[in-house]
């Protein structure tokens, strides 16, 4: 929404360096922002890692996780960064009918990745692991679930863009507005990244090689 | 200024509603983007959560009054001392100081409006909806009732585990889950205006400053504003992601701070004041920056030690990080902690020393003027000094043990809250009413008032740090007869009513000076920046050509010189030799009385038109939605899911609404 603040600056005129700092004010605010969740994620990883052995005699981590099947999702997620890197390259270069192919290839890609945590949910529901098993289950689903959540937002975004741009109401001078979109969907990659390594990689390393004394 | 101009595109767009084009009238309001129209609205707002605010504690201190009070009932007493602290911190202070905040960034800076005019309204229909979302709970469940903080397992099974599902409410929730459901849901929503205005004051600082306005030619108070952004930008996630895993233990069976189902209690404490402490910043910084603005003026001096003020609160903010657990002390974290935690709680009184210092080293040696702001800002200073002094007492770890959950702590907050922070929006609202709107508040009045708020506040909460280092605990309802605590309570309690009565003549001054005033003029104070430039109020561009700054002081430089050996020496507006670049373009202004300013738009328009942004609705019809997905919740089963879809379409449409909105020029 901030992406399209009528007090931004349109690119490609000289109007981009009228702000102090000659950075836009809307890639500016979409920095902030997400310094901003860098403090929320950290709080629910946090908690996460405070609960991680209290499982209630539920499922623990090791036990539970399916890391090949988490690991291919987590590709395709890590692969959609890079649909959104040919989506901005292709709306700087003009080209739009490219951009509007590597947005939707993103879009698709993100909610491929949405569909496997739907997926691994209702399989871990099905071995008696939910929301209320154990403090370590409410963290881990609360903690994946507002990844995912991030995730939903991303593509309803990259969707809208993709709508806009077949009406025609996309100008290319709007790449700023990609470019943002595209920034906050590279952070959530990236936090994506932080928690498989946390939650999921290093417990199954914990139990491969259990800790000697 | 492009870059707050509306611009035109290229492919005229449709929206649903035509761009707003009201000037007068409601929908002017609810429309505005305009930074000043929205600090007034927050003021307004929050001036009246400030008023149900003091009802509620003149509730309580009647109910204390005397032991055995019988005025309220245990279950009233509880929801009655949780609101009046959520809304004197939430839907008070915080949003007084966001009403300066609006009001003055863009002016003091030498800008147009705020870096996204929209998101800025977004942030105070927010701040709105969240405060009547809280309240609604008087037609609901009843109200939050664990207190502002709220601790766990209290907040999960409630002060009064007898309070059940009530079938005749005809809700399915338990009215405590409902209580915490409003607590949860509205500190969040609560939080979303505060994030937005954080993004948007910080980038707006980075971003909007006038030619020649380096951060550290800024007025102080622009640092206070920057400085408290970042506080809120990191503080507000915090309790956001505590407060949602409130909502999913209380409503949705989740463990995070139930120690019954394996869940510690304490990881909400942390979670707390790891937001709370930082927050207590947010609550007085604001303030610290009002005073610094208000003692140089009328110490007739530069403010001492600018560069020491700015870092010594950069400092505070860092350190402010890392205090927390000074609120858990007898939480039972162990020797080590409590010994590091009450270190770090020494040192953060340090940087606060130093502007204590300097406060008084601006006021010393001037030729001091007594006014009605000086007398708030010099009553901070001497106010929050008791109380940063017993919160220096607090950090000695044993000595807190004595004191902590009585009435000492009661009193150390006061001093700090009200004492701190309400005198320094005092001393503000006195200082910048002319500004706003063109006329001066009635000094007698105002001494009076001052007078009546600092007896009626030292009568209040002194003897709070006596009744408190006698062991009476806070948080109670009623006290018996024989405590020894009697004689103190009823002093307090008429101490409340003396504060009554100088906000009684604090209001009456604002309704006789509105109409009948005197007329203030650009600059009532000789004060010493570019806001004052301009008329008053302001027009609805702020300035008509934007100052080019060439010193901190800029506005005092263009009226004085000095050559250091002599008291400086007032010249005619512009003429000031100190004052630098001799391509500025604007020396006069300082010299058009306001009846001479343009009213309708810039005399010399041509290229340099000015574009302001268009009102729009989106932001109001976006905040809507947030308050009736809330409701959802609190009301849980079909109409749950009802709500939180209708208010999900809401939200969602009107963002949509908001980004697709053409500009009025499409017309
Ligand atoms: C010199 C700086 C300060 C120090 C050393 C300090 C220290 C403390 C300590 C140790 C406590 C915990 C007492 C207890 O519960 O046993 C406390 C409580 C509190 N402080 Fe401060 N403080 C300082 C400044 C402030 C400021 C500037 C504010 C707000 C404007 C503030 C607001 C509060 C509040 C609201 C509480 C009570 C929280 C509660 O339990 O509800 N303090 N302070
Ligand atoms: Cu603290």
């Amino acid at each position: 929404m901030a992406t399209t603040d009528m007090s931004a600056p349109l690119p490609g005129t000289d109007d981009a360096h009228a702000t102090t700092l000659g950075l836009a004010n809307d890639k500016m605010a979409m920095w902030t922002f997400i310094g901003s969740e860098c403090l929320f994620f950290g709080a629910l990883i946090s908690t996460y890692l405070i609960y991680f052995g209290r499982t209630n005699e539920g499922p623990a981590p090791a036990g539970i996780f399916d890391i090949p099947f988490t690991s291919a999702s987590t590709f395709i997620l890590l692969m959609s960064s890079l649909g959104m890197v040919l989506a901005l390259a292709a709306i700087q270069a003009g080209d739009m009918r490219r951009f509007r192919t590597w947005t939707m290839a993103t879009a698709l890609m993100g909610a491929t990745f949405l569909a496997g945590q739907f997926y691994e949910f209702s399989v871990f529901a099905a071995e008696g692991f939910n929301l209320t098993t154990s403090p370590f289950s409410s963290s881990f689903f609360v903690l994946t679930g507002f990844h995912g959540l991030h995730v939903a937002l991303g593509i309803l975004m990259l969707l809208s863009m993709w709508a806009a741009s077949m009406m025609g109401r996309l100008p290319q001078q709007l790449h700023t507005t990609v470019e943002n979109i595209g920034l906050y969907w590279h952070f959530v990659d990236i936090v994506w990244i932080i928690i498989f390594t946390v939650v999921y990689l290093i417990p199954a390393a914990i139990t491969i090689a259990p800790p000697t004394g | 200024m492009t870059a707050i101009a509306e611009r035109p595109t290229t492919t005229p767009r449709r929206s649903v509603f035509r761009r707003p084009t009201a000037e007068t009238g409601p929908w002017s309001w609810i429309t505005t983007v305009d930074h000043k129209k929205i600090g007034i609205l927050y003021f307004v707002t929050a001036f009246f959560f400030f008023l149900v605010g003091g009802v509620e504690a003149l509730l309580i201190r009647l109910q204390l009054a005397q032991p055995g009070g019988t005025l309220l009932t245990a279950d009233q007493y509880n929801q009655i001392f949780t609101m009046h602290g959520l809304t004197m911190i939430f839907f008070a202070v915080m949003p007084l100081g966001a009403a300066f905040f609006n009001y003055l960034l863009p002016l003091m800076i030498g800008a147009r409006d705020v870096a996204f005019p929209r998101l800025n309204a977004f942030s105070y229909w927010v701040f709105l909806a969240a405060g009547i979302f809280l309240y609604s709970g008087i037609l609901l469940g009843g109200l939050p009732d664990g207190g502002w903080f709220n601790y766990a397992p209290l907040n999960l099974i409630g002060p009064n585990p007898t309070l059940g599902v009530d079938p005749s409410a005809g809700s399915p929730i338990p009215e405590h889950v409902q209580r915490m459901v409003l607590y949860s849901i509205g500190l969040q929503i609560a939080g979303i205006a505060s994030l937005a205005s954080s993004v948007n004051f910080i980038v707006t600082v980075f971003n909007m400053r006038a030619p020649g306005m380096t951060l550290m030619r800024m007025p102080i108070f622009v640092w206070s504003i920057f400085v408290t952004s970042f506080l809120m930008l990191f503080a507000m996630p915090v309790i956001g992601v505590a407060l949602w895993q409130l909502l999913f233990d209380v409503r949705y069976g989740t463990s995070f701070f139930n120690p019954a189902s394996g869940g510690d209690p304490v990881l909400w404490q942390h979670m707390f004041w790891l937001f709370g402490h930082p927050e207590v910043y947010i609550l007085i910084l604001p303030a610290f920056g009002m005073v610094s603005e208000v003692l140089p003026v009328f110490s007739r001096k530069p403010l001492f030690g600018y560069s020491a003020m700015v870092f010594s609160m950069i400092a505070i903010a860092f350190l402010g990080w890392g205090v927390w657990a000074h609120h858990m002390f007898a939480a039972g974290l162990g020797p080590v902690a409590n010994s590091a935690f009450g270190l770090s709680t020494m040192f953060i009184a340090v940087p606060t020393g130093v502007k204590i210092f300097n406060w008084l080293g601006t006021m010393w040696g001037g030729r001091i003027r007594i006014t009605t702001p000086l007398l708030f800002a010099a009553g901070l200073v001497g106010m929050f000094t008791i109380g940063g002094l017993s919160g220096v007492t607090h950090s000695i770890v044993p000595h807190d043990w004595q004191q902590t959950d009585t009435y000492y702590v009661v009193a150390h907050f006061h001093y700090v809250l009200f004492g701190g922070s309400i005198f320094g929006i005092f001393s503000a609202t006195y200082f910048y009413f002319p500004k706003v709107t063109g006329r001066m508040l009635d000094e007698k009045l105002g001494k009076l008032h001052f007078a009546l708020m600092i007896i009626g506040f030292n009568v209040t909460f002194f003897p709070m740090h006596i009744l408190g280092l006698w062991g009476m605990p806070r948080r109670i309802y009623t006290y018996a007869d024989g405590m020894g605590w009697n004689f103190w309570n009823l002093v307090e309690t008429i101490g409340a009513f003396i504060i009554a009565a100088a906000i009684l003549v604090f209001m009456v001054n604002v309704t006789r000076s509105l109409r009948h005033g005197a007329v203030a003029g650009n600059d009532p104070w000789d004060a010493r920046t570019v806001e004052w430039l301009t008329t008053s109020p302001p027009p609805p561009y702020n300035f008509e050509e934007v100052p080019h700054v060439s010193a901190r002081d800029e506005a005092w430089h263009r009226k004085y010189v000095s050559d250091g050996s002599q008291a400086p020496r007032r010249v005619p507006a512009g003429a000031s030799p100190d004052h630098g670049t001799p391509d500025d373009a604007s020396p006069g202004e300082a010299a058009v009385p306001a009846a001479e300013a343009p009213a309708h738009g810039p005399a010399h328009d041509g290229a340099s038109a000015i574009h302001m942004p268009s009102p729009s609705y989106y932001p109001a019809i976006a905040a809507l939605g947030l308050p009736i997905a809330g409701w959802g919740v609190v009301a849980g089963g079909a109409v749950q899911v009802a709500l939180l879809v209708l208010g999900g379409t809401i939200i969602i449409s009107g963002l949509f609404g908001w980004v697709l909105e053409p500009s009025a020029e499409d017309h």
